[in-house]
């Protein structure tokens, strides 16, 4: 119990009941079955994304920002590629994975030659990916994208009847949100690349000291960074049914700071899937509680700039209580009096 | 006995210094062996030969009768070396269990992670030291002296058969030093031979077979316990004989310049009172964890005390700022120059002109060039700081030139009072006793000075007075005119008051 009560996860999960409890008593709507398997299903991408940004950050404190600009990238060459020369969905999940995985490597080749922070690095492939993407596509908005996105957007779980008379379902975005969360679950606790990535974070003297390949494993790290990239890319044109050539970019710092809000530190070494995926969730609640409450959704955002300052100034405060308490005084503390 | 290592003409050179020059040195299958010297004796060059991490430029290492010209990091491994460095090369984030057990997953290059081995390894090498740790506990969260044991049990989980301490005890308490003699002991028990690296000597003596002595690059001395003294020791490191003369303080009745009143901080020291004349040396010591250094941040206005009073001249004074504090004409020496007390990348010149900055300003507040030399000047030639010019960067400069540099800094801002928290440790003793020359020059030009160290014999023949504080309570108050080095000694190690210990207390309270 007293373990509980000290992990991120257990707080956050209490202060997204707490607001679903508040937001239900304003509009009932809210905890309704559709209501929820929409918001799931608009927030995988996201979610999707946000396991990448995790591995980043285990890995070493400051975030990968690049991420949607190979989403982006991914995505619009999909499209064009589908639209071109047909094909199914599972060829679009593979290229799209292909060509973010690129991508990424790329990311972490830059990071191992010139061992920059990873933001750095990341700021500049974000706009030279995005620039090009701009070059080569001219800004231009495809409306109509092949039919195989929307046949696989249409697939649902379950068959079920909303009050409205509309049929409604569970549709697969969640799920492969749940697979690429159970990946990722998978990867981090029980391989040793897992364990890697966080021994690395933790003290990457040390991690080379034992023996991890240091650079190998942070080219992997970007590599799939890059991979969920593809995947939430084709996840993206299926849900919005379109490409337009900006309609990622601006999202990553939301990403990053639902990462940050699941207990990931700015110094590395810290995070779990699960408080990902509450951060994910608490963002998701507090966007659609706005909607039903009524409220101007610009409010959002200032909500996200609190969630970043509020995560970074927990970890850096425990940081500072961890090296106070290395050397302790025993006061003879008979008597004490304030 | 044959030897586990034995090191023939070792000699390594780093860019026409000669670090290492020619050593000779074996170490015997389960023996414990002290390796003591100065800093830039060539202690760390010797450890980086054994580990593998440097290679000699000339001379042969046997290791278990096998010759070997060079060793790579793995090879060394491999033959059973390890060496716990003092950073300790953990992993904060991670539990004890899985840090212990670390090195063995590297080297089974399995790709799944198999926890209940983890944690059997882990078990296993806590019970080889009999270590009481919590094997899930995160690392972070342990004391130094657990973190240390961490260390240990992780080097025990291969194969070891010679494990190398590089200062082990720097960062420990007296209880926990003793706790890991012990192991260092049980380790040879089973085997092991252990090459403990120091420069305590105290500890040294306590636990060596033979001690050897590094000095400039070469190895001076190997002792047997029986010939080792404390005086020996400090003789063949520094190469000097080092008397001690104690220093008396010309009796006043002044009034005192600085008074202490029941300071007290939570968690930190407690109802600590005590007075400081002019032209007195006042020592404070006691063991790590004692409150000494707490007690001079709080002074300092780093880290300002919860209640108590403090007089300078008759002014009750707040110290809540360390501006408030050197308005009030207090100066402070910190241990580490290197990360408190200096700009290592700025010239000698601006870390001496840092503090007086402000009385510098000239024309429309301008810094007045003449005015910020003559000062600088005039500190250097008192100091006698040897440098070329105040425009050499104070990183190129050796430790007791670089802790002469703080000084002159505080110096330099004329302070009533000074405080020196363990301002001379790791700084040869030619060094160091020129530094206690100028503290006995400058107290007798009137400051007052608190001088807190670790090191008795340093506290004994520089102070009139010494404060001995334990668990964040002022334990006794000696003139040291009344004790010899091995009654405070005494004083200091008693962890709890009790039976003949009492009796001293009290009758030098």
């Amino acid at each position: 119990m007293r373990k509980l009560l000290k992990q991120t996860e257990f707080y956050l999960a209490l202060v997204i009941l707490l607001l679903s409890i508040l937001i239900t008593m304003y509009n009932p709507r809210f905890l309704s079955a559709e209501n929820i398997f929409d918001l799931l299903k608009s927030f995988s991408v996201m979610g999707i994304m946000a396991v990448g940004v995790l591995f980043v950050l285990i890995l070493g404190g400051t975030p990968d920002v690049s991420f949607t600009a190979i989403a982006q990238v991914a995505e619009y060459v999909v499209v064009i590629m589908t639209l071109r020369w047909g094909g199914n969905i599972l060829l679009a999940f593979l290229t799209a994975s292909l060509i973010g995985g690129v991508l990424g490597r790329l990311n972490g080749c830059l990071v191992n030659m010139f061992r920059v922070p990873t933001i750095i690095i990341t700021i500049a492939t974000s706009n030279i990916f995005f620039g090009l993407l701009y070059v080569f596509s001219q800004g231009q908005v495809i409306y109509v994208i092949h039919p195989l996105f929307r046949r696989f957007s249409e697939i649902r779980i379950g068959n079920l009847v909303s009050q409205h008379g509309v049929y409604f379902g569970l549709s697969l975005m969640p799920l492969i949100w749940l697979v690429v969360l159970i990946l990722g679950w998978f990867v981090l606790n029980y391989t040793r690349m897992g364990r890697d990535i966080y021994a690395i974070g933790g003290s990457e003297l040390a991690a080379e000291r034992v023996g991890i390949p240091v650079r190998r494993t942070k080219l992997f790290v970007f590599t799939f960074v890059g991979v969920l990239a593809g995947i939430a890319a084709v996840v993206h044109a299926a849900i919005v049914q379109s490409a337009i050539p900006n309609s990622l970019v601006g999202q990553e710092l939301d990403v990053i700071a639902a990462v940050f809000l699941g207990g990931a530190s700015v110094f590395g070494g810290a995070g779990t899937i699960l408080g990902t995926f509450l951060g994910i969730l608490l963002l998701a609640v507090v966007n659609n509680g706005l909607t039903l409450l009524g409220v101007s959704s610009y409010w959002y955002n200032i909500f996200v700039g609190a969630v970043i300052v509020i995560s970074i100034t927990i970890s850096a405060v425990q940081r500072i209580r961890q090296k106070k308490t290395r050397v302790k005084v025993q006061v003879d503390s008979e008597g004490w009096r304030v | 006995m044959s030897d586990f290592l034995k090191l023939v003409g070792i000699k390594k050179s780093f860019g026409g210094v000669q670090a290492l020059k020619g050593i000779e040195l074996a170490v015997g299958q389960n023996e414990i062996l002290c390796l003591v010297g100065e800093n830039g004796s060539g202690k760390s060059t010797l450890i980086k030969i054994i580990s593998g991490d440097l290679k000699p430029d000339s001379g042969e290492l046997w290791i278990s009768g096998r010759m070997y010209k060079q060793l790579r990091p793995i090879q060394s491994l491999n033959l059973g070396i390890r060496v716990i460095y003092q950073d300790f090369a953990l992993f904060p984030n991670l539990t004890v269990a899985e840090n212990i057990a670390y090195s063995q997953l590297v080297e089974t290059q399995d790709r799944l992670v198999n926890w209940r081995e983890i944690r059997e390894i882990a078990a296993r090498a806590v019970e080889l030291v009999q270590a009481d740790l919590d094997l899930n506990e995160v690392v972070g969260n342990l004391s130094v002296a657990n973190q240390q044991m961490t260390a240990i049990c992780r080097a025990l989980t291969r194969d070891t058969r010679f494990l190398i301490l590089d200062e082990p005890t720097s960062a420990l308490t007296k209880k926990e030093i003793d706790r890991l003699l012990q192991v260092v002991r049980d380790l040879q028990a089973k085997g092991i031979a252990v090459m403990f690296v120091s420069h305590k000597l105290n500890e040294v003596l306590a636990i060596a077979e033979r001690v050897a002595v590094l000095r400039d690059g070469e190895l001076v001395a190997t002792l047997d316990r029986e010939e080792a003294t404390n005086e020996r020791l400090v003789e063949l490191m520094s190469g000097t004989r080092v008397t001690y003369s104690r220093y008396e303080a010309k009796p006043s009745n002044e009034p005192p310049l600085l008074e202490v009143k029941d300071l007290s901080k939570r968690n930190c020291f407690q109802d600590i009172s005590f007075s400081l004349r002019r032209g007195e040396i006042l020592g404070i010591t006691g063991l790590l964890g004692s409150g000494r250094t707490e007690l001079a941040l709080a002074l300092f206005g780093i880290d300002p005390a919860d209640r108590g009073q403090i007089v300078v001249d008759h002014q009750p004074i707040k110290i809540r700022t360390v501006k408030d504090a050197i308005k009030a004409g207090i100066g402070y020496v910190p241990e580490d120059r290197l990360t408190q007390g200096l700009v290592l990348k700025k010239s000698v010149g601006e870390n001496i002109a840092a503090v007086i900055i402000d009385r510098l300003r000239g024309w429309l507040g301008l810094i007045d060039n003449r005015a910020w030399n003559a000062a600088v000047e005039r500190w250097i030639d008192e100091l006698a700081i040897r440098v070329t010019s105040p425009e050499v960067k104070a990183q190129t400069l050796s430790g007791g030139n670089q802790q002469r540099v703080v000084l002159a800094k505080w110096l330099a801002s004329l302070p009533k009072i000074l405080i020196l928290d363990n301002a001379t440790a790791g700084i040869d003793v030619a060094a160091k006793s020129g530094i206690h020359q100028i503290i006995r020059r400058m107290a007798r030009q009137g400051i007052g000075i608190i001088l807190i160290s670790d090191e008795i014999p340093e506290v004994v023949n520089n102070c009139s007075r010494i404060l001995i504080m334990r668990k964040g309570r002022i334990a006794a108050e000696v003139e040291t005119a009344d004790v010899t080095e091995a009654e405070v000694q005494q004083l200091v190690e008693l962890t709890e008051p009790r039976g003949k210990g009492e009796g001293m207390v009290a009758s030098s309270l």
